[in-house]
């Protein structure tokens, strides 16, 4: 039997090297801080000597994207990485890759905004992650790994979730998870799929070989408005099968909880840091840790919420997720928020004050 | 001879293309691009690539070139043809890829595309329809508009001062590196068009032995936006557009 290997790397690395290790196609993308090691430890492995995986460095975000949407269309399992200012150029083809209900995998590892902003870690991309980001009614799936090891994990994770649904995910990290380093357990090497299983498991995918079928034309473009609202209830059927079947998050301390702690990402680890801290004085507060941004895990914080006296949602923004627990909870109970901004990040303590300012013992 | 003897495939000069859909097309009579797709179906179908192609449709007129060549089609987002061929070749390598984009698609809008997939010399065919004017739209200036020509924004003529040149990228192709094969052609006459489709199974032989990005540039006639009659914009287009996009080859593939 194969030894776990236990490596130390960057959440950036640990993305990198399970992309190839998962048998993705293709990974194209700019450079841009604080997630420019991903193309660096692509370019560094030369996995096209070894997988077959090609790996570009694109002029552009709106190139890499483009890119990406050709490489999705012709079935292959393809992704790009950015942060905040080039997801947002990104938003036009992103927008072309849900209405293609193409399978790909995004990953954002956020810095402050907005404009150029900072390069400092920062959650503020959040409602444009969750809530669309580019034009028309669609959704992504979002994911928000909290450790280096969930870095490794959400990318075949956020592949096989996107192949499942033909739909892309996105891996909504922050810089501090992309550039702290940590132990993780890198996953098994996978074989990327031949041409036949992407032809028998992707009838959809335009392989330039229609011997055996009718053509496949990949186009988002539909003149006729009956036919585009048909198109656009699909795309709402998969939203809502998505919602009732891929909803994950993680809870600490939720059994006995009277307070409810929501945050995401790197913040949540930081927050659990103030529960115990809290639980020390006797103050009972539990966690709750979306996993998936999108899906919300709205049916769970409306079950909490009716055992706890108060919410205090804390993420690196001026109050974003917020909106998203306050219509899963009705506003049953108080929900405050606390967030810093512009690429600061809270320390345990300035949460545990937080709490006790809003919720004094 | 009787019509019925007339029908008879011995007796047919001239057949629809197999690769070219039974559609009507939604090009204005007089128009380019419906002649520049049947040559596109006749190569495609001559050199056997039918169940190997992928195609890169643009955004402009030639949007629907998907509805009307039967192979494989992915509809790009505007100006970003290259970019989509980019991906779709290399993780295809076997494929001939191709783009068939207009002048707005290809020289404004996607000129960072454009440029940059052709001086990493992508496998491709870039198909350029350079008709000087945004069709689709209703006849706005594009970047290869003359000056003086009128169009619905620049209603008394492009003006250098206001709108700047017109952009000839074509030699700018050229200069790069990446490109093995860059030639501008017409279709308004027979020999044009014979010509046209020699360049285009040029272009496409460059391809599939990945020489490089090849380029062929097709200077068209718009006769709806430059209101004019079909033989009056192929005229127009003979005295007026050769003079500063002059048909020839640019590059030629080395052995």
């Amino acid at each position: 039997m194969e030894k776990t290997e236990i490596k130390l790397m960057k959440g950036n690395e640990a993305i990198a090297h399970a992309a190839v290790r998962y048998g993705c196609d293709g990974y194209f993308g700019y450079p841009i801080t604080p997630q420019s090691e991903i193309l660096e430890t692509l370019e560094n492995l030369q996995p096209w000597d070894t997988t077959g995986m090609v790996v570009l460095q694109a002029e552009s975000e709106v190139a890499s994207i483009n890119m990406v949407y050709g490489g999705a269309a012709t079935g292959k399992a393809v992704m790009t990485s950015s942060s905040s200012p080039g997801i947002s150029l990104m938003q036009e083809g992103i927008s072309y890759i849900a209405a293609g209900e193409l399978p790909c995998l995004i990953v954002n590892v956020m810095r402050g905004g907005p404009g150029l902003g900072t390069i400092h870690p920062s959650q503020a991309d959040y409602f444009q992650a969750v809530k669309g980001g580019g034009h028309g009614d669609y959704h992504l799936i979002v994911l928000a790994p909290a450790t280096v090891q969930e870095m490794a994990d959400f990318v075949g994770l956020g592949f096989d979730l996107a192949f499942k649904y033909r739909t892309p995910a996105m891996i909504l990290a922050d810089g501090i998870v992309g550039q702290m380093m940590e132990k993780v357990v890198l996953p098994p090497f996978r074989k990327r799929r031949t041409e036949e299983e992407i032809a028998t498991q992707c009838p959809w995918a335009v392989t330039g070989n229609p011997a055996n079928r009718k053509p496949n034309v990949m186009t988002t473009l539909e003149l006729d408005s009956e036919i585009m609202e048909v198109n656009n209830e699909r795309f709402q059927a998969t939203y809502r099968l998505i919602e009732q079947n891929a909803v994950r998050y993680e809870e600490y301390f939720t059994d006995d909880a009277e307070y409810l702690i929501v945050a995401f990402g790197s913040v949540a680890r930081i927050c659990l840091k103030a529960i115990e801290e809290a639980r020390e004085k006797g103050i009972r507060i539990g966690l709750l840790r979306p996993i998936t941004l999108w899906p919300f895990p709205t049916d769970r914080l409306e079950q909490l919420s009716k055992t706890i006296k108060g919410t205090l949602v804390v993420e690196l923004n001026a109050g974003q997720m917020i909106e998203d627990v306050r219509l899963a909870t009705h506003d049953r109970v108080p929900t405050y928020h606390f967030g810093r901004l512009g690429g600061i990040v809270p320390d345990p303590k300035e949460v545990y004050d937080a709490f006790i300012s809003h919720f004094p013992q | 001879m009787t019509p019925e003897d007339i029908k008879q495939p011995e007796n047919l000069v001239c057949t629809k293309p197999r690769l070219l859909n039974d559609t009507h097309m939604h090009y204005c009579g007089g128009c380019s691009h419906g002649v520049v797709h049947r040559l596109v179906a006749e190569v495609l179908d001559e050199m056997n690539q039918a169940d190997n192609v992928i195609g890169i449709a643009p955004v402009g007129c030639a949007v629907f070139a998907y509805k009307y060549i039967d192979i494989d089609w992915i509809e790009a987002a505007h100006g970003r043809a290259p970019a989509v061929a980019t991906a779709a070749s290399r993780l295809n390598p076997s494929r001939l890829v191709f783009t068939y984009q207009g002048d707005g698609d290809l020289a404004a809008i996607g000129t960072a595309e454009t440029i940059h997939a052709a001086n990493r010399g992508e496998n491709i065919t870039i198909i350029f329809i350079n008709n000087a004017i945004y069709g689709m739209t209703g006849g706005q200036m594009a970047p290869t508009t003359l000056e003086g020509m009128r169009t619905s924004t620049t209603p008394y003529g492009r003006r250098v001062d206001l709108n700047g040149y017109p952009l000839t990228i074509t030699p700018i192709l050229a200069s790069l590196p990446g490109t093995c094969y860059v030639t501008r052609q017409a279709v308004h006459t027979p020999a044009a068009v014979a010509k046209t489709k020699r360049a285009l199974r040029q272009a496409f032989e460059n391809t599939l032995a990945k020489k490089g990005t090849s380029v062929v540039e097709i200077v068209g006639t718009c006769n709806s936006g430059w209101k004019m009659s079909p033989e009056k914009a192929n005229n127009g287009m003979v005295d007026n557009m050769f003079a500063a996009y002059p048909p020839g080859d640019l590059k030629t593939p080395q052995d």
